[in-house]
Parts: C-alpha cells; structure tokens; sequence
C-alpha cells in the first residue's frame, strides 16, 4: 500500500495528466511559452500538488508561489485553463482527461515562470490606508500606555466582517478586464479593504480613504463587471463593496457641495 | 474637508438614468415602435396624444427622463469604448459622449416645447 | 534597476473569451440602444406636434423593414438592461428596513413591480 496515498484504496496510479505549464526566464526578446509534463492523476490531488511533483521530480527549474495549500494565505494564485483560481484549492481530476493550462495569475507581469510581479498592487493596497484610523487613542490611559479594549458588539462586527475575509490572493485583479486594461485603476481587493474599514465601528478614517477613492483611478473606474466577486475564494463580494463605496462617495460629494466650508 | 468632483455626480445621473431606462422604456417601445406602428393595438388619435403633449407636467417629466436616459447611454457608452474597444483618447471620447448628450437634451427641450402648442 | 518583467497584452477580443464578459459588453451596448429610443421617441413627439398628417407619417416610417428590424435588435438590448440592471441592485444597495437586511429576491420583485406600475400607468394614459 503506498503510505503517501492515505485515503484511497488503490496504491498505484494508472492515470496521468498532462499539465501545460508556462514558462519564461527573464530574457525581453523571448516570449513566454509553455512546457508539458505528466502528473500522476491521484484523486485528491489539487494542481498545486502537481506542481510540486513537477518540481520535485521532473523539474527543480519551475518557480512558482504557495504556501499554506489551504486556502488562506493566499500565495499560490494562477490563471487554470484561463481562470483564476488557488491552485491549492483546485483539483487536478476536474479536468481530466487534461492538458490542463496553468498560467501566471492574469493582469500581472511575469516574473519568472508562474511568479508574477505583484508591485502594482503593494503600491495601491497602502493609498486606501487599510487600518483602523482614529483621531483619539480611546483606549490610552494618562501615561500613554493602552488602558483597554475598543468593545463591539457582534452586529458592529457582521457590517465588515465579510470583507475582512480578503486573503489578498489577488484572483479579483486577474479578473477584472477593466485593471487589464486600466493600470490606474485601483482595483477590487483594495476597495473591499477600504470599505471593511470604512465599516468597522472602530474607525473614525472614512474620509481620509474617501480622499483617495473620489479620484477617476478610484472606484469610478469600475464598469461593475461582477468577475471579481465570482472568482473570489473567500466570497467577499468586491463588487458589492464597490458600489456601495460608489454610492456613499456620490453621497458625501453632494454633501461636499451643498454644505459650506467648515461643515464638509 | 471632503474634496468636491463632478464624476460623482455624473455617476448619480448615470444611475438614475439605468432605473428610468429600466423601468419607462419598455412599454414606450413596445407601444410605440411596435403596437402601434404594426397596428397590434389601434393608435390613440393625434389628439389625444397632443392634449397628452400639452400638459406641462408631461413637459417636465418627459424632458427630466429623455435627459436622464440620455446621460445614462453617453456615460455607460464611454466606459464600453475605453474597454471594450481600448479607444484611449480620453478627452475626446469624453466630448463625444456628453456633448451628444447635452445635443440630446436639447433637442428634447425644443421638440417637446414645441409640441406643447 | 530595469524592468525584468515580461508584460501580457490583453486581446481587443478579451470579451469573447468567456460567457460573462460576453453577456456584461452586450448589457454595456445596450446603452446605445436607451440612446437610439430617446431620439426615436422625440421625432415621434415632433411628428405628433406637427399634426395628423405627419404623426402617420411617422407610424409608416415606423412599420418600415429597417425600422422594425432595429427596433427588435434594440428592444432585446434594452430587455437586457432591464433584467440585468434589476438583477444587480441588490449586490449594489445593501438595503436595511428596521436594521434588518433586505432580501435579494424582494428587491428584485419591488422593481418588477416598479415595471408594472410604470407600465399599466403609461399604458393606460396613452390608449384610454
């Protein structure tokens, strides 16, 4: 009985699938192309397993990303037969008989094989200032030192729970034609994050993140595609994120507006 | 200080524009470019429709939601020409799309000015 | 330091590649279609002012082959719009009533009964 198979009743495999697999070093004169290699098809195997067989035993020259391989760390994300997936979380025997496609995750530059460059993103995450924002320590006693706990109640904690579910495993820009085409715009996850903050009870930096989300490149460069919400993992609802930051923007510029000076 | 911009607000007018769309033009189309036309159903009488047309409030309602519908179609149909077509000439795509809007309302104003007799 | 990475091009295709692209461009072009009717409804209402004669007129030009035929094109954009704009609200909107959320399915069923009202109302004031 093969011990590492735990689970199934055959020891042995019989199946194979063929995983095409991208591959590029940094050269600019030559373009990404692809390299085929035959996994063994075990049942529970999800395509990051195959490319850490791949590695392993066919070919240690394959870079890529992983880490958890459970979903939460959000590392191993890649284009599978054109969709963003975690490959951690994608089973090879769902596309059997194969070949089964694994690209670097889509609207990102190729760094190395199936690494992407994933600076853009880095740049854009920090501009919404994802972090609780107040002008007061509430909680610091008189010599500066913390003095207790900001309370919430579970309903206070239900209004931005389900966007602070993001991983940051970045399939939501993979997916949204408009960051591919767009390089300004500053996409899906780091409005999601701008909002879960907007909506804990605990921040007071609404209008800070407000500030950077008004502009062209902010939230109205989403044409509500809806891609990113059915491609997320972790079921966030970017989408849904965005516009309603839509909405709330449109509403405090009207206030901006109609209100004078010192009451905006 | 909150900072003010007009993209907002053409957003609002972008959304209101889809529930107007969404909610009036089906029946005005099916009535007017195919029960009538097609003879489904018997035309109301010029009549009817001018004593409709006379009705200030008709005026009002008639210019607020052509207008509107108007913004919602040249705001949308700018988005679809940068991603769709990757047509990356901002301001003029811009231009086209609003000022035939603006073109739009006006003509509705006029026509439906001049239809109040 | 120079860039060492290797950038994808997007196709001018990318729409084609999947079902919901698809569906999300043709719900976009639907705009030129609210377009088209806007202007299709006012030269009805310049005929309709300038008397019985060229309100007929117009009613002709509107039974024409052409005509009818972007007319249908356009009526199943502008369908399209409608049941996808109703579709997405909910996502859009996070709807509270007493600090309880509002189910998806009634707010799409409060503006299907929006339509209705809309529609018996300007059916009704144009044929009685």
């Amino acid at each position: 009985m093969d011990e590492s198979n735990t689970g199934s009743v055959t020891g042995s495999v019989t199946e194979a699938i063929t995983m095409r697999v991208t591959r590029w070093r940094p050269d600019k004169n030559t373009p990404p192309g692809t390299q085929d290699y035959d996994v063994p098809m075990r049942k529970e195997w999800t395509v990051l397993d195959g490319l850490n067989h791949i590695k392993d035993e066919l070919d240690q020259t394959l870079a890529f990303r992983w880490s958890c391989r459970m979903g939460i760390c959000g590392s191993c994300g890649m284009n599978v037969n054109g969709e963003p997936r975690l490959t951690c979380a994608t089973f090879l025997d769902d596309y059997a008989p194969g070949p089964v496609r694994v690209e670097p995750l889509a609207n990102f530059p190729i760094a190395r094989d199936l690494v992407v460059d994933l600076t853009d993103f880095m740049e854009k995450l920090p501009r919404v200032k994802p972090w609780i924002i107040r002008d007061d320590d509430a909680v610091l006693g008189a010599d500066s030192e913390i003095d207790g706990e900001y309370l919430q109640t579970p309903e206070e904690l239900d209004a931005y729970k389900q966007f602070s579910m993001c991983i940051n495993c970045m399939l939501c820009y993979a997916a949204c034609p408009v960051y591919g085409l767009d390089p300004d715009f500053i996409g899906p996850a780091a409005i999601a994050l701008a909002e879960r903050y907007d909506l804990d009870s605990r921040d007071q930096g609404a209008r800070e993140r407000l500030d950077v989300l008004i502009e062209h490149e902010g939230v109205w460069g989403c044409t509500f595609v809806g891609e990113c919400t059915r491609v997320c993992p972790k079921h966030v609802d970017p989408a849904g994120a965005i516009q309603r930051y839509k909405l709330k923007a449109a509403q405090e510029n009207v206030k901006a507006f109609l209100l004078p000076r010192g009451r905006r | 200080m909150t900072k003010r911009r007009v993209l907002p607000l053409v957003w609002m007018a972008f959304s209101g524009g889809g529930v107007t769309s969404a909610m009036f033009l089906p029946v005005l189309v099916f009535l007017f470019a195919f029960a009538f036309p097609l003879g489904w159903i018997d035309p109301p009488s010029g009549e009817h429709l001018r004593a409709i047309l006379g009705n200030p409030l008709t005026f009002l309602v008639l210019l607020g939601i052509f207008t509107i519908m108007l913004v919602h179609a040249a705001h949308r149909f700018r988005y679809t020409l940068y991603d769709g077509l990757q047509l990356k000439w901002r301001w003029q795509i811009a231009l086209l799309c609003y000022g035939g809007a603006v073109v739009g309302a006006l003509a509705a104003f006029l026509i439906l000015a001049t239809a109040m007799g | 330091m120079s860039d060492l990475t290797w950038r994808r091009p997007i196709s001018t295709w990318w729409w084609l590649r999947k079902r919901t692209y698809f569906v999300f461009v043709m719900r976009e072009l639907s705009s030129l279609f609210v377009g088209w009717f806007v202007v299709f409804l006012l030269l009805l209402v310049r005929a309709v002012g300038r008397g019985d004669a060229a309100y007929h007129d117009f009613l002709d030009w509107a039974d024409s082959p052409v005509v009818i035929a972007v007319n249908v094109v356009g009526f199943a954009f502008i369908l399209l719009h409608t049941v996808t704009w109703f579709g997405v609200t909910p996502q859009a909107m996070a709807l509270r009533v007493r600090g309880k959320p509002v189910p998806a399915p009634v707010v799409i069923a409060g503006q299907y009964v929006g339509l209705a009202v809309v529609t018996a109302f300007i059916w009704w004031l144009v044929t009685r």
